[in-house]
């Protein structure tokens, strides 16, 4: 049974999540990558305020494809988050609640996520077209020059994705593969 | 001497590129549906019924299957009765790749510079790959190659008294560093032998071959089979959240190699291996 959770993305809300839990998300959320992170982190360092603000949002690590005429965007799945992982404890310190990506996350992150009560989901990488679906509105917000590279400001509804590592720290990378071994083992 | 004109190669580039990312090819969907009839872990299963109906919803509506539709690596084969006429054969290919992914709503991922990273805006230049052989006919594939998989790829020069446990464990090894980071279920590349750049060019060419069709070699098909086998055990499952379906298929492609050395290149894929060709 999929949780349904809104944006914005609250400590209460985050504190809901555990890993392993399915959920949809609707709302307003953010695509940024590699280069975008980059410069988000850059401001940070000169002092400067950022072009979006990321109190309670959930930030999706993609770069999508060009729309076609008549779409409001082409594929749009995750991209591996652990090339985020120098940026996101200066995001998660300043108030980002939530991330879509797919793929391991450092130690640094999962202790900044514990620290500052926020929340991983992974959706179906390579399941871009599908994913798609669930997005009704993009603009670029920031970074036009970027492209695909440029933060956009997202409507989704019912975007599927797992929680793999919840504000407590529990990973599903671990448990999942642990209880499919485990339920292997016991068959045995 | 056969003649072929560098329009027709752009033409056949630009179709590729785009076929390649809309229609995964029915050797690696089959496979996909094989293993999600065989995948008992319920979080498994509903991963790759959601992959399969991304290929579905792909090949409708005509969409990449993954935003990431990668670098385009370009394998020629080219007959040496073959002549090129009306132009440069490599700026026809690139002029195939351009048209592509800027015709086809492609995403453009390539950077002119790998330190100063500016986007080239049409995702040339290519990764070409040529090959010279006997007879009159010219043979391109287009292999779109996401990075999500590539970035999990290592190359290893083993002693040759590391021999075939060596080259087993450093195969796994590089399966379990990877984990879910490169999409699984993956497809395993793997080179043995050559030189240090000539067991990734295997890795990548092996990357290529049907998933239907098995090492020629006896020593080789058990090698791939017993591979699968070890790599399907490790847990990992779809995505990484555990289940038996890690990989689709390990191919290998070997060449003879020096007294002193047993390279070995493991080159990972996602599930969305794609790969299109034409015979001109």
């Amino acid at each position: 049974m999929e949780k349904k959770i809104t944006t914005p993305l609250t400590e209460e809300k985050v504190k809901t999540l555990k890993a392993g839990d399915s959920v949809l998300i609707s709302g307003t959320i953010y695509t940024a990558r590699d280069a975008a992170h980059k410069r988000l982190v850059q401001l940070l360092d000169e002092g400067k305020s950022l072009p979006i603000d990321v109190k309670d949002i959930i930030i999706y690590y993609a770069g999508p494809s060009p729309a076609k005429p008549g779409h409001v965007i082409g594929s749009a799945g995750p991209t591996s988050s652990y090339r985020m992982d120098p940026f996101a404890p200066r995001l998660l310190d300043i108030g980002l609640k939530g991330m879509i990506g797919k793929g391991l996350r450092s130690k640094e992150v999962i202790e900044s996520m514990k620290k500052n009560k926020a929340v991983y989901f992974a959706a179906i990488g390579g399941a871009a077209a599908l994913i798609s679906k669930s997005i009704k509105k993009a603009e670029v917000v920031a970074y036009e020059d970027l492209d695909s590279e440029a933060i956009r400001k997202l409507e989704v509804k019912d975007l599927p994705a797992i929680v793999v590592i919840d504000s407590e720290g529990n990973n599903l990378y671990e448990l999942g593969q642990k209880d499919y071994l485990d339920s292997i083992n016991q068959s045995k | 001497m056969k003649e072929v004109d560098v329009s027709t190669i752009t033409k056949s580039v630009r179709n590729l590129c785009i076929d390649a990312n809309y229609y995964l090819s029915e050797d690696v969907k089959k496979k996909i549906k094989e293993c999600e009839d065989n995948e008992n872990w319920p979080t498994a299963k509903g991963i790759l019924k959601k992959i399969l109906e991304n290929i579905d919803i792909s090949k409708n509506e005509h969409m990449p299957m993954c935003q990431d539709t990668g670098m385009a690596c370009v394998f020629v084969t080219i007959g040496q009765d073959v002549h090129v006429v009306g132009g440069s054969l490599e700026d026809a290919i690139n002029e195939g790749v351009k048209q592509g992914y800027v015709e086809g709503y492609l995403r453009k991922s390539v950077v002119a510079d790998p330190i100063n990273r500016v986007n080239t805006k049409d995702n040339t230049p290519a990764v070409i790959y040529y090959e010279i052989v006997p007879g009159d006919k010219l043979n391109i594939k287009v292999a779109p190659k996401g990075f999500g998989s590539e970035n999990m790829s290592q190359i290893k020069m083993l002693k040759p008294a590391d021999g075939l446990e060596g080259v087993k464990n450093f195969i796994i090894k590089v399966v379990k560093d990877a984990g879910p980071n490169p999409c699984p279920p993956i497809v395993v590349g793997v080179g043995i032998g050559g030189t240090f750049d000539r067991a990734a060019n295997l890795a990548k060419k092996a990357l290529v071959r049907p998933l239907s069709e098995r090492n020629k070699n006896k020593f080789y098909e058990d090698l791939e089979n017993e591979l699968l086998d070890k790599i399907n055990s490790l847990g990992i499952g779809p995505q990484g959240l555990g289940g038996k379906t890690t990989a689709l298929a390990v191919n290998i492609e070997t060449y003879p190699t020096h007294i002193a050395g047993l390279p070995v290149a493991v080159n990972i894929n996602c599930h969305v291996t794609r790969h299109k060709e034409i015979e001109l």
